[in-house]
């Protein structure tokens, strides 16, 4: 087992090495020199100054020198500064260290990641074993048809409809941003109730598509395992039904979810972007999108090389979880 | 294993599918009224009213007009060409794709299969949605761009999927019988092999176009999809988004329109992909 999460661990290294090859050269695919934003928000700038400029972000240099210089720093978590107004470093604008948590973006957008997940599996797990044991009832019917509308739903389409619905109709729900105004003057129950408020729809929004998906994974996983010997083995020596698919076939078929769970991270880090757009939300999503707007390159190369760093973390938890749960891989 | 001898049972076999069959009538419908839309659409798409503006549904403007007095219907209409061309074209070059470095890592493997199974990684790894978004906005969002980022970044599932059709096909007895009668590796690769891998890649395509048409209509959404004044579904949700308090209609229909159109194509490949699996044709039959 060692040997192969030592694998695993190696196997890492050249794909994260591709993933800041891309980032970079990413930026290289807009005409002009990156630092034509200052030049052109500024025409009376000088040819020297240019120039200087362009040293200090070495783009005097070979692009392949300007590749290397860039990967030495991304190797000390040194992302450079932000081309925009600030001029902040990039780390501090994503995790900024004088602010509470709850206002660091990186925090923002991992916290409702973690709590959809939480959401898609709680929902999803139960969801799942139910059409599958009941396959072909009016729950499994109902389900499916749910499931294929969930899929085809588009996550910021739902967003307006639920805005539309819970905010400006009933009035129950706040709809953009992470807190109200007067949110520093509430006592600390309040303030947790008023984040609860604010978290509610896009959580539910970032986990609609996921919990689709896993419900149905759940189910073909769950009708795949009670087809075999064993949970038949279990039913004949007349174990009581929630045993056998409890004890024996849910473990079973939960393995295939861990994979899955690992797997989605990318794209529920991508559709950060749309929910926190939507809402309001001030997390890495919506950074990312004012970057991009902006131009702001040293900000995009980290927020990509972030994100893509994450969900290879993810895969490799969702490893490191099957290895745990399954005692074949364990004992290898 | 002639295409002709396969393809009436299939025929057959889609048409039980009821819901499959609904899904592909449906694709057929927009496809005619997108090729129609010049003929069909009630008013001119672009044209400006500022006497009718946010005007809800009526008689004369079936889903009302937006907030320059256009009429919501006819550009709806003209949508539906976006997201069929979009569609169409992203997934057919990500299919292209996919099936060339597909048929390359599993019928060569060694060295050439690491680096392409690698490749895949690492572009599974990064968030697909953050890299399209950076890409258009810095090369300019127009529709072609879109096109082609799209296709550039579905490419990877196609891939595995034809690799594994090539790992298994390639050690069975006829391709070693063409192998031994001396026949090219083009020929065995595109001939031998890629005709008999095609039914996954078929399903895989139709699946790819519902995700295709919902990633243009998210990128027009945020402003960076199709450029109004041309119109998209994505970005009259945008004006709805805009007129989120007084104008609903202009959320509702295009939003629904993505809906319908991205579950009859998953509807549709679905059945494809059953009617497709001779594993699957005893079964039915009992």
């Amino acid at each position: 087992m060692l040997t192969y999460l030592a694998k695993r661990l190696l196997e890492i290294i050249p794909t994260l090495f591709g993933i800041t090859l891309i980032s970079f050269f990413i930026i290289h695919l807009a005409p002009g020199k990156p630092t034509d934003i200052f030049t052109e928000l500024n025409p009376k700038i000088t040819p020297e100054a240019r120039e200087r400029l362009e040293k200090y972000y070495g783009l005097d240099k070979p692009i392949m020198i300007q590749y290397a210089l860039w990967l030495k720093r991304v190797v000390m978590l040194d992302f450079g500064e932000s081309f925009s107004s600030d001029r902040r470093p990039v780390i501090q604008k994503i995790w900024d260290e004088k602010k509470p948590l709850i206002e660091r973006r990186l925090f923002i957008t991992f916290m409702i990641n973690l709590l959809s997940m939480a959401v898609i599996l709680v929902i999803a797990i139960p969801i799942g074993i139910s059409s599958a044991t009941r396959q072909n009832s009016l729950f499994d019917k109902l389900t499916t048809t749910g499931v294929f509308i969930g899929f085809a739903t588009p996550s910021f389409w739902l967003a307006l409809l639920l805005m539309i619905l819970f905010g400006v109709h009933l009035h129950l729900l706040p709809i953009s941003q992470l807190k109200s105004m007067n949110y520093d003057s509430l006592p600390l129950a309040e303030k947790i109730w008023d984040l609860i408020k604010h978290l509610i729809l896009p959580i539910f929004v970032s986990a609609f598509t996921g919990l689709a998906a896993d419900s149905r994974f759940m189910r073909g996983s769950m009708l795949e395992v009670i087809r075999q010997d064993y949970v038949t083995v279990a039913r004949a020596k007349g174990l009581p039904e929630r045993t056998v698919i409890y004890r024996h076939a849910f473990r079973n078929a939960l393995l295939p979810i861990i994979t899955l769970m690992g797997l989605s991270i990318g794209s529920l880090i991508g559709g950060s972007v749309i929910f926190e757009n939507i809402f309001g939300i001030p997390g890495m999503g919506q950074l990312f999108f004012m970057s991009v707007m902006t131009r702001d390159y040293p900000m995009v190369m980290c927020i990509l090389t972030i994100g893509a760093a994450a969900t290879l973390a993810g895969n490799l938890m969702a490893d490191i979880g099957y290895i745990i749960a399954d005692p074949r891989i364990r004992a290898k | 294993m002639g295409n002709h001898t396969i393809r009436k049972p299939v025929w057959k076999r889609l048409r039980t599918n009821k819901l499959s069959v609904i899904g592909g009538i449906i694709v057929l419908t927009l496809f005619i009224v997108a090729v129609s839309a010049p003929l069909i659409s009630p008013y001119n798409p672009d044209d400006i009213d500022r006497k009718h503006v946010l005007e809800p549904p009526g008689l004369h403007h079936l889903m009302g007009t937006d907030d320059l007095g256009r009429d919501v219907l006819s550009r709806m209409i003209w949508g539906a060409r976006i997201s069929l061309a979009v569609g169409f074209v992203a997934i057919g070059i990500a299919t292209i794709i996919g099936m060339i470095l597909g048929a390359i890592s599993g019928y060569y493997g060694g060295w050439l299969d690491r680096i392409i199974m690698r490749f895949i990684d690492i572009m599974l790894s990064i968030p697909t949605f953050f890299l399209i978004l950076a890409v258009i906005a810095f090369i300019g969002p127009s529709i072609w761009n879109i096109m082609i980022v799209i296709g550039l970044t579905a490419w990877m599932g196609v891939a595995r999927l034809v690799r594994a059709e090539f790992l298994s096909l390639k050690e069975r007895e006829f391709v070693l019988a063409a192998k031994a009668i001396g026949a090219t590796d083009f020929r065995i690769i595109y001939k031998h092999i890629l005709i008999n891998s095609m039914s996954p890649v078929l399903v895989s395509a139709v699946l790819g176009i519902a995700g295709a048409i919902l990633v243009e209509s998210a990128l027009s959404f945020l402003g960076i999809g199709v450029q109004p004044p041309t119109p998209s579904w994505g970005n009259i949700l945008t004006l709805g988004k805009d007129n989120i308090e007084i104008a609903w209609w202009l959320s509702v229909y295009p939003g629904l329109a993505i809906l319908i159109t991205v579950l009859s194509y998953n509807l549709f490949g679905e059945g494809l992909r059953d009617a497709l699996d001779p594993r699957l044709w005893g079964a039915e039959e009992e």
